[in-house]
């Protein structure tokens, strides 16, 4: 399909890969963002086809992963109650919260639905007025500008059975916070390209010259990912830190205004505790003032519930870049796909999942016998 | 979740005061807001997430980052250093090396 087939040419993949051999002289560690791209590194082997000097550090930007325990406890509260309808994107149903998920709770009789499309909810809170329709609000920049529009159009038609558990992320408090860790070894990212393509790149610049680290706007594709990752080792090389847009064809500098708009108008910006990180100061969006009649926090009376993450699992390790997937003891044993021990094993562009979907055969030969086998 | 994907816009029509267009993403057709993208035109592509077109992609920039990318080496094989050249074409790049596994 047209913008897809192109930007995966092995020819030209090939000469990109040989202007970065031949650029790197020394080693350097590059953090892709978004999860989207982690998948999409390991699914095409690129990391391995990278010079050795050019090690990707995957990053927090898997929005199901960084979703707090506390916020899935209280999807569950809700769901369970009789007379819900709650919906929710697909890839939340396995996410374990505290002793169970949400696939669970539809198995005790809650009405749990997937939706496409936040607007799918908002139908089916028409179609059943006598019931109360949650949608599950969750994700980063990307995803917050559907679900905005959603919220202004249950309120702007007078949709009252409708409202909206929100956890937006955002994505530059994140760097910031990855940057401000004493444990830090990031010296480049590959920015998400989506979460640009709505909000430009006028947050960047100021990150870039403060931790004197190049940001390279990166798209999904593997000849995307090999130019971000050109891109930044040139910079990187040069002893240059800017902001680059190595995904032009879908990220303007300013993003889409009417979206951005419509993000300031339905939300404001809050602390946010990301799942195995801890709380990041500003790293997330709620509902405004002005919409408090569709937040579901606040209609059904959650927003006391408060959960400590386990120890156990050491996905936050994992999504701050410390940690590789396979490093962890838990992985392809006690951990994996179906008895995820955190996020970053359930949803599908959670690292630990990416590893087990296509990498575990590299494990030591002894976790991948006591692996469950794949159905 | 993040996905967001590349499609062609089949047709636009007004639904209940917001603009929607049924949208091709190679063969699989779905239903698709472009509140966020009034302009877009039919054939025209965007990058679209949950059910929202979200950006519009620009052709003439893929173009060029295609032919940036058809370019690269070229100057290289041009006035680059013969011995590299030939070791090179012997087999002894790395990156050819695994890009023939």
């Amino acid at each position: 399909m047209k913008y897809i087939d192109e930007f995966q040419d092995p020819e030209l993949a090939r000469r990109l890969l040989d202007d970065i051999h031949a650029t790197v002289t020394r080693p350097w560690a590059l953090m892709e963002v978004c999860g989207g791209q982690t998948h999409s590194i390991i699914r095409h082997g690129i990391d391995q086809l990278l010079p050795p000097e050019v090690e990707l550090i995957h990053g927090p930007g898997c929005p199901v992963c960084v979703t707090p325990l506390e916020v899935i406890d209280k999807a569950l509260e809700i769901a369970s109650r009789p007379g819900v309808i709650f919906c929710s994107f697909g890839d939340m149903l396995r996410v374990p919260g505290t002793g169970r998920d949400l696939f669970q709770v539809r198995g005790e009789g809650g009405d749990v639905r997937v939706v496409y499309s936040p607007l799918d909810a908002l139908r089916i809170a028409r179609q059943n007025p006598d019931r109360e329709v949650v949608f599950f609000g969750i994700g980063f920049e990307t995803t917050a500008p559907p679900n905005a529009m959603t919220v202004h159009q249950a309120r702007k038609l007078g949709i009252q059975n409708f409202s909206m558990l929100v956890s937006h992320v955002r994505v530059p408090p994140a760097i910031e916070a990855i940057m401000s860790s004493p444990s830090c070894r990031v010296q480049g990212f590959l920015a998400a390209g989506h979460v640009c393509s709505v909000m430009g790149v006028e947050e960047y610049p100021e990150l870039a010259e403060r931790f004197r680290v190049p940001i390279v706007v990166t798209g999904f594709e593997p000849l995307d990912i090999l130019e971000g990752v050109r891109r930044a080792v040139r910079q990187l090389e040069r002893g240059e830190h800017t902001v680059d847009n190595a995904y032009a064809r879908a990220v303007r500098p300013e993003g889409n205004p009417a979206a951005r708009a419509m993000l300031e108008d339905v939300f404001e910006v809050t602390d946010r505790p990301w799942r195995g990180i801890g709380v990041i100061p500003d790293s997330g969006w709620r509902l405004s003032p002005k919409y408090r009649d569709h937040d579901a926090e606040h209609r059904f009376s959650v927003g006391g519930i408060r959960t400590e993450e386990p120890a156990e699992c050491r996905s936050g390790e994992v999504l701050q870049g410390l940690l590789k997937p396979h490093e962890c003891e838990a992985f392809g044993t006690l951990c994996t796909p179906r008895t995820p021990l955190g996020a970053t094993m359930v949803s599908s562009e959670g690292a630990c999942a990416a590893y087990y979907l296509y990498r575990r055969l590299d494990v030591p030969a002894a976790a991948a016998r006591e692996a469950s086998p794949v159905v | 979740m993040c996905l967001a994907v590349p499609g062609r816009v089949l047709d636009i029509e007004d639904r209940d005061g917001t603009r929607m267009a049924t949208v091709d993403f190679g063969g699989v057709v779905k239903e698709v807001c472009l509140e966020y993208l009034p302009d877009l035109r039919v054939g025209e592509y965007a990058i679209v997430h949950v059910g929202f077109a979200l950006q519009r992609l620009d052709e003439e920039s893929a173009r060029q980052t295609l032919e940036l990318f058809a370019e690269l080496g070229l100057l290289q094989e041009e006035f680059g250093d013969p011995w590299e050249t030939a070791a090179s074409a012997a087999g002894a790049d790395p990156a050819e090396e695994v890009h023939n596994r």
